[in-house]
């Protein structure tokens, strides 16, 4: 693996590394563990904790993956560009 | 027009426009058999792929799951677990898999450990995973024609498996790509016009997802009323009661994230889009596709249990006269999913949650769906629409699973370590024949499905949460990874899964070997078997870096390979394989 590629997989390794924090925090913690906590605040008629567990997490997820998906477009072509050199 | 007619209408016109897509999508090489030549757009294969994963039990029973045997909240693991998966899939799989440009997942195993036993390990956790989930699926067509239709299940199963027959032996990945947009279509329509038509009932939004948050006729929030009612007939409430402890919990939806991820069937669809971008692109839209209807089952679960309690019981205090019941109830206690005994002889039904007062003896679970439009009055061609939706849902399961076990056969066993001189034609005529006798074998199982049918999804995703997602993320984010850290924690991943199921639910299920008994003082910390597939990932992944430790690193060309798979840039085509 030569120095461009290295740069380009370590960047990529700490963009995924961040993003599943939040991909563990919102559902699992806010979810599920802290769930009661959560649902003393009110969103309409939903209990936030509730809302968080069977709906929000679900649109998190479709948005992780579109940001991981447009930064790595970036990387891929600065990477790219730079292998033409 | 009479409903019986309706649906023969709708139904014969959904496949109808399967058999013309089969006709039109034949496979004329192995690539597209494989891999639909691997120019889908990544827009179309999201939507092959929310098909593809969205099986009869997505369509027909998560909603009854999330209301009636999780109890509301309880449900949330389906929920999170089968979308929260695609995460995983799209930053540590998919991308790499498509670079690495194999046809099968067995094949990117077999290649990344240098090892013919690695790659049998690999297709042998892919056949027992997809076997399982296939039996549902086709138990669910059969159920399918045979409630809306009114044929019996054999009938409505053989109709099936010909019409599956005939789009997955001509066109392979092909046909069964077109056919899924088509039928994920049908199915997300017929899902959700019934939940809209609900939602406008009962709360007059629109939109299910935020009707369920929404305020009923006379001000109430619908949630509030729904704890209200359940409540006070005993049950716990809807919005706060949990599947078992908060750890089970946790660990069911873990469980179910990681099977997700690692479940072949999914994965290979992304081996038929062009490049490593579509890849990740495709990922999202395919959870785009899956979230439309996983953010309105919850509503369709709130909502039409309100609407079944209510017409049970009106007022407090004031039961439904059994004599004066709607025709649906009628029509549904003859297919035995409603069942009521007068136990205090009054002529009403009583419902509650007390087993011993409770006359509703048999409420099931797929009945919120199934009956939905009827509770809620709906025009008779919505009901068409949800046979045609569920049959679709079933269908496009069924056929890309099969197509994972064919390829495992026609690609890894023969192609790729018993028969590896055939030409490409043989192998192609090869494929077709391994999809015959597989559709043949899964017929088979859908006619006499053996007892341990029931915990199949246990199994499925236990299966490939604790083997086949490891060995796969490690050979790609672990570079010193090798043949003998991927089998053993294959192996005892596997081994420690099948080992809990096994204990609590029966050896291969049959009733009476389970010697530590179904019960939740036996499980270890409060672990259900089916959250357990997280557990034995955990193990997988332990054992696998220890056994690496002691064990010589891979070869050269092994690590060029991984090199190669994570590097910007073309991803390689199969053909050149």
């Amino acid at each position: 693996m030569n120095e461009n590629e290295e740069a380009y997989w370590n960047a990529n390794v700490s963009l995924i590394l961040k993003l599943l924090a939040v991909w563990f925090v919102v559902p699992f913690l806010g979810g599920i563990v802290f769930v009661d906590v959560l649902n003393l605040i009110h969103l309409g008629g939903y209990k936030l904790g509730f809302w968080i567990a069977q709906q929000g997490s679900i649109y998190l997820f479709v948005v992780l993956i579109f940001i991981y998906t447009k930064k790595m477009s970036d990387l891929d072509d600065r990477f790219e560009s730079e292998g033409d050199k | 027009m009479e409903l019986q007619t309706l649906t023969y209408i709708v139904v014969g016109f959904t496949f109808a426009l399967y058999i013309g897509i089969a006709v039109w999508a034949r496979a004329g090489s192995t690539k597209e058999f494989y891999v639909a030549g691997g120019g889908i757009h990544p827009i179309a294969n999201g939507m092959a792929t929310g098909a593809d994963w969205m099986s009869a039990a997505s369509f027909i029973s998560m909603a009854g799951l999330i209301g009636f045997s999780y109890q509301g909240y309880g449900g949330s693991v389906f929920l999170l677990g089968w979308t929260g998966g695609y995460v995983l899939l799209a930053m540590l799989l998919a991308p790499y898999l498509r670079k690495g440009g194999k046809f099968t997942v067995p094949e990117f195993i077999g290649d990344r450990y240098y090892s013919k036993t690695a790659r049998i390990v690999a297709v042998v956790c892919l056949i027992i995973a997809s076997i399982t989930y296939v039996i549902g699926q086709m138990k669910g067509i059969g159920v399918a024609f045979s409630r809306f239709l009114e044929t019996s299940y054999e009938i409505g199963l053989t109709a099936g498996m010909v019409i599956v027959f005939i789009y997955a032996v001509l066109g392979g990945m092909k046909g069964i790509t077109y056919t899924q947009i088509a039928q994920y279509v049908v199915l997300i329509f017929a899902y959700t016009i019934p939940a809209i038509f609900i939602s406008m009932n009962l709360t007059g939004n629109p939109i299910p997802q935020l009707g369920l948050g929404g305020t009923l006729a006379d001000g109430t929030y619908l949630l509030d009323k729904l704890d209200q009612v359940v409540t006070e007939l005993g049950f716990s409430e809807y919005t706060t009661s949990t599947r078992g402890t908060t750890l089970n919990m946790f660990m069911y939806t873990l469980s179910l994230m990681i099977g997700t991820a690692g479940l072949p069937h999914v994965i290979m669809r992304f081996f038929t889009v062009p490049t490593v971008k579509d890849a990740r692109r495709s990922a999202g839209w395919a959870l785009i596709f899956i979230a439309i209807l996983y953010t309105t089952a919850p509503a369709v679960a709130g909502m039409a249990r309100l609407n079944l309690m209510n017409t049970l019981e009106p007022a407090p205090g004031e039961h439904l006269v059994y004599d004066e019941r709607p025709q649906w109830f009628k029509n549904w206690e003859v297919t035995g999913l409603l069942e009521f005994e007068d136990k205090n002889s009054d002529g009403k039904i009583q419902y509650s949650a007390n087993k011993d007062t409770n006359e509703m003896v048999k409420i099931d679970n797929d009945i919120l769906v199934l009956a939905n439009p009827e509770i809620a009055q709906l025009p008779n061609w919505v009901i068409a629409l949800v046979a045609a939706g569920g049959l679709a849902a079933a269908l496009s399961t069924a056929a890309g699973l099969l197509l994972a076990i064919a390829s495992a056969i026609s690609h890894d066993l023969m192609k790729g370590i018993f028969t590896p001189n055939i030409s490409e034609r043989k192998e192609l005529n090869a494929s077709r024949i391994a999809m015959a006798a597989t559709i043949g074998l899964a017929g088979y199982l859908g006619f006499n499905p053996p007892d341990f049918a029931a915990g199949t999804v246990a199994l499925a995703f236990g299966l490939a949460a604790s083997s086949l997602f490891p060995a796969l993320m490690l050979g790609i984010f672990y570079k010193r990874m090798n043949t003998a850290g991927a089998v053993a924690g294959m192996l005892s991943g596997i081994g420690v899964t099948l080992f809990y199921v096994f204990q609590h639910k029966g050896i291969m299920f049959v009733k009476g070997t389970e010697y530590l008994g179904d019960m939740s003082p036996n499980w270890f910390m409060g672990i259900e078997p089916n959250a357990f597939g997280a557990v034995g990932a955990l193990v997988n992944l332990i054992v696998a870096l220890i056994v690496c430790k002691v064990t010589p690193p891979p070869p050269k060309e092994v690590l060029e390979f991984v090199d190669f798979i994570r590097s910007p840039g073309a991803a390689a085509t199969a053909s050149e394989h």
